[in-house]
């Protein structure tokens, strides 16, 4: 009675096969306890991060950006290399949530809420660096083309405004996709609820929905549009932020590969950072069976490639470079390998091209700690892509007489910690208040959940069709 | 108070805290074991004829719409109408507001073109599907929020959110008969049967959004939120650093006292002899009028040089010299009554020679060089001679 007779033998996506009622149990089974000691102490560790982020950021606001190290030449450093770095961390949510989705990949259901919190969390962290770097943040709003007694309009030619739409769009639909998705579960949990006060908040976030059929076959095409919409919109958002370098005429910013090497980057660090937290969590919160080992092995796959896609990029790059007969891009890239930020380099190759092709190995791609330590590094070599794009292209271009070497400061260095603080911070709270898991969907894909049989409305007997 | 309202939020939680349902029947719930049951019984209700009923599941059933009987959603459409309206309301925007409205030079590119509006105006169109696709899924076509559907808080409600499949079919149906409806619910299969009963609340409560106090509440509200973030606003946007538009910076203002320099001055005095472009120094300045080698008048005559003449002269001369000239001025009785500018003498005067008692002054009239420019003394001179004339009109100034 099951589809894999018929087809080609898949893995199971839930594994120890449980009932329904072991799903919810075990997923909801983090909100309904009291916080876990190691949860406490996470949550104290990124909460000083975000403190120290936070009394970082009140020193840039009361005395300027002059706390930071960027200027002249290197007026883009820190905090636009954050900004890029957490927007890409974003990508793999909704890469996970919608171009999955439209493949039919079934295998996303277990990663795809995670995947999602992380977008929105990262978004967030992201969205705050181009604002404060602005100097005068409270003054953002003139950012938004609103009618102003100045009589002024934004100046739509120029990439850093397609930037404030694209990434401000790109939260708004992701905070819709995953907020649709969490209604279902909280449905659950407001049945579940067990005090007056969960169940009165449950029952207003869950909006009083049902899971009648009629409307589910509303929200199943919702859900759709969003996934199709989505789609594009994660591959522009990163190619619109790689415009705000390749619309310059700066060497090593300059380059028509932006958009798609930029894509890749982003989904690959995106990915790094969803597996690095979720090999944690699903260890801490025992959803090991939910959270398998087929989906990291998946994920390592998916690793492989795009870093692969990246160590193109760089290559391409270098090529180009050769074979415009610029003297000054050849220069820009010779100065990568050889000048003094060689190392920064260094590190960007190794932990983003060569150590990643370890996954070629089934043994490496299926082994935990090789895996975390591989993520992790992952997540150093993207944050240093970055920095290898905007510092070192800046602090040496035209002129040798105007060069210079960028510096960060005790202020740079404690918003990146922040960062980090505000990111966790967020997650964790995350992690004790929803379900990490999209419980409706992983119901979905366990064995038998579907219906074998196709029916029209009849009214004598039943006479089925298969499937 | 803090302390009484925990206590009966505590008390709540221990009293029953399911509403009081009326007498009123809302439908039959009937529960089923296995997702191909409730395919069955929802193709068979549907085959019977019922039309208001539905299906309940954990999760989403593949073949459940053509069981039922429904047709395609139409959450499809909804978005695409709004998607295309974001298209062209985004192509709108950025051509009317750079292309027509303000229209700023940028490395001579032409105002509005297409290629690089399409990054905005595809986030729009992305952004409004979404929204609308969200919202019109939810509010338009489900009907939510709906938070005291009379199906929460049953148990029918608790199984179907977890693990078990239902059917409901509401009394309002035609179709809908006690006996009859429940007889088909059993020969389906199903393990349970559930009368649900209205709420009180789903019977007698009117909409509470338009209730009177409810209204008066969001007025007041506004009213406050809006007046306590003007002040606090104002307040803190423009007296709080850093908060301050930037006027208070680490420099050195005009005429404020500097210690790096030994005379404490905060600005610095010009090189001697320094001239200001365009304010040469007059060359008689000081001088009788015997010693002045007099200029004639640079200006041409024209009406735009008369009408500037005017407004000057008007400024500054008339408070003694009067609007016409005559020493008639607002402030006579208070100053010296100036002589008139229409005697022998004055008519008989160069230009250069007026030029000189306005640049240099005469008897108790100071030098005007301070409050009027060289061209706007000449073009006073042009409208003291057009005075003169008036007043002083031959037959042959007539016009013809």
């Amino acid at each position: 009675m099951s589809f894999d007779s018929t087809y080609t033998k898949e893995l199971p996506l839930v594994e120890n096969n449980p009932t329904l009622r072991q799903i919810d149990d075990a997923i909801l089974l983090p909100t309904q306890i009291k916080p876990l000691k190691g949860w406490w102490i996470a949550l104290g560790l990124s909460a000083t991060a975000l403190l120290i982020g936070a009394v970082a950021l009140g020193l840039t606001f009361y005395y300027g950006i002059g706390m930071w190290g960027n200027n002249q030449p290197v007026g883009w450093a820190f905090g636009i290399v954050n900004f890029v770095f957490w927007i890409g961390i974003g990508h793999a949510g909704t890469l996970i949530s919608a171009i999955l989705l439209l493949f039919r990949q079934k295998w996303r259901t277990g990663i795809a809420r995670f995947a999602e919190a992380m977008t929105i969390f990262a978004v967030m962290t992201a969205g705050i660096f181009p604002v404060i770097h602005t100097g005068r943040p409270w003054l953002a709003g003139y950012l938004i083309p609103l009618p102003n007694q100045n009589g002024v309009w934004v100046n739509f030619l120029s990439p850093l405004l397609w930037d404030v739409f694209a990434v401000s769009t790109y939260f708004t639909i992701s905070f819709l996709f995953w907020s649709i998705g969490l209604i279902p579960d909280i449905a659950l949990m407001r049945d579940r609820a067990t005090t007056k006060i969960k169940k009165t908040i449950y029952s207003v976030l869950s909006l009083g929905w049902t899971n009648s059929n009629r409307n589910w076959s509303n929200y199943e095409r919702a859900y759709l549009i969003l996934a199709g919409i989505s789609t594009p919109l994660v591959l522009s958002v990163h190619s619109i932020v790689s415009f705000d370098f390749a619309v310059s005429v700066l060497p090593g910013w300059h380059t028509t590969i932006f958009p798609p090497y930029f894509v890749a980057g982003a989904i690959f660090s995106g990915f790094g950072m969803v597996s690095t937290v979720l090999i944690v969590v699903r260890k801490a919160f025992g959803l090991q069976h939910i959270i398998t080992m087929n989906h990291l092995d998946t994920m390592n796959k998916i690793l492989l490639a795009t870093s692969t896609m990246v160590g193109y990029s760089y290559m391409m790059e270098f090529f180009i470079a050769w074979y415009s007969g610029n003297p000054f891009e050849m220069f820009a890239f010779a100065n990568r390998v050889l000048g003094p930020y060689n190392w920064a380099w260094s590190i960007m190759v190794s932990c983003n091209v060569l150590i990643p092709q370890l996954f070629w190995f089934k043994k490496i791609r299926r082994s935990i700690p090789v895996t975390l330590v591989i993520v992790l590094l992952v997540n150093v070599g993207m944050w240093f892509e970055r920095f290898v794009i905007i510092v070192i292209s800046l602090h040496r271009d035209f002129l040798p007489s105007s060069w210079g070497i960028f510096y960060p400061t005790i202020t740079d260095l404690s918003l990146l910690l922040g960062s980090f603080g505000f990111f966790f911070t967020f997650l964790l709270l995350f992690l004790k208040t929803f379900p990490l898991v999209s419980i409706s969907e992983v119901k979905g894909v366990t064995e038998g959940a579907q219906p074998t049989i196709h029916l029209h409305p009849h009214s004598n007997g039943y006479p089925k069709e298969k499937a | 108070m803090i302390k009484n309202l925990i206590n009966k939020i505590k008390e709540f939680d221990s009293s029953a805290d399911v509403e009081k349902r009326s007498n009123k029947l809302f439908g039959f719930a009937a529960l089923y074991n296995t997702p191909n049951e409730v395919i069955e019984a929802a193709a068979s209700v549907a085959g019977k004829g019922y039309q208001k009923f539905d299906a309940y599941s954990p999760y989403p059933l593949h073949g459940m719409d053509s069981a039922m009987g429904l047709g395609k959603t139409k959450v499809g459409y909804f978005a695409f109408t709004f998607g295309i309206t974001g298209t062209f309301l985004a192509l709108l925007m950025i051509g009317w507001m750079n292309g027509i409205d303000f229209q700023n030079i940028i490395g001579g590119k032409p105002f509005f073109s297409l290629p690089p509006s399409i990054p905005i105006t595809f986030e729009v169109t992305v952004l409004l599907t979404g929204i609308s696709a969200t919202l019109g899924m939810l509010i338009i076509f489900n009907k939510l929020p709906k938070i005291n559907s009379p199906l929460n808080d049953t148990d029918f409600m608790k199984n179907v959110t977890s693990d078990k499949y239902g059917i409901v079919i509401n009394a309002d149906d035609e179709l809908f008969d006690e006996n009859d409806t429940k007889n088909l619910l059993l020969s389906t299969g199903a393990y349970s049967i559930d009368n649900i009963y209205y709420r009180e609340s789903n019977l007698t409560t009117k909409t509470p959004i338009f209730e009177k106090k409810f209204i008066m509440a969001i007025i007041l509200t506004a009213i406050a939120t809006a007046v306590i973030s003007y002040f606090t606003l104002n307040w803190v946007l423009y007296d709080t650093q850093p908060f301050d538009w930037m006027w208070l910076q680490k420099r050195i203002d005009s005429q404020s006292e500097s210690n790096f320099f030994p005379n404490k001055f905060g600005m610095r005095e010009p090189v001697n002899g320094t001239v200001a472009r365009g304010f040469m120094p007059y060359e008689y300045k000081g001088m009788p009028d015997s010693m002045v080698k007099l200029l004639s008048n640079p200006l041409p005559i024209s009406k735009k040089v008369l009408e500037r003449g005017q407004d000057r002269f008007n400024i500054f001369c008339s408070p003694c010299h009067g609007y016409q000239g005559d020493g008639e001025g607002r402030l006579r009785g208070q100053f010296p009554k100036p002589p008139t500018l229409h005697s022998e003498k004055v008519r008989n005067w160069t230009d250069g020679n007026i030029y000189h008692v306005i640049t240099n002054g005469q008897n108790v009239m100071p030098s005007y060089a301070e409050q009027v420019s060289r061209d706007d003394r000449w073009a006073i001179i042009h409208y003291i001679r057009s005075l003169q004339r008036s007043h002083n009109a031959s037959d042959s100034d007539l016009p013809k």
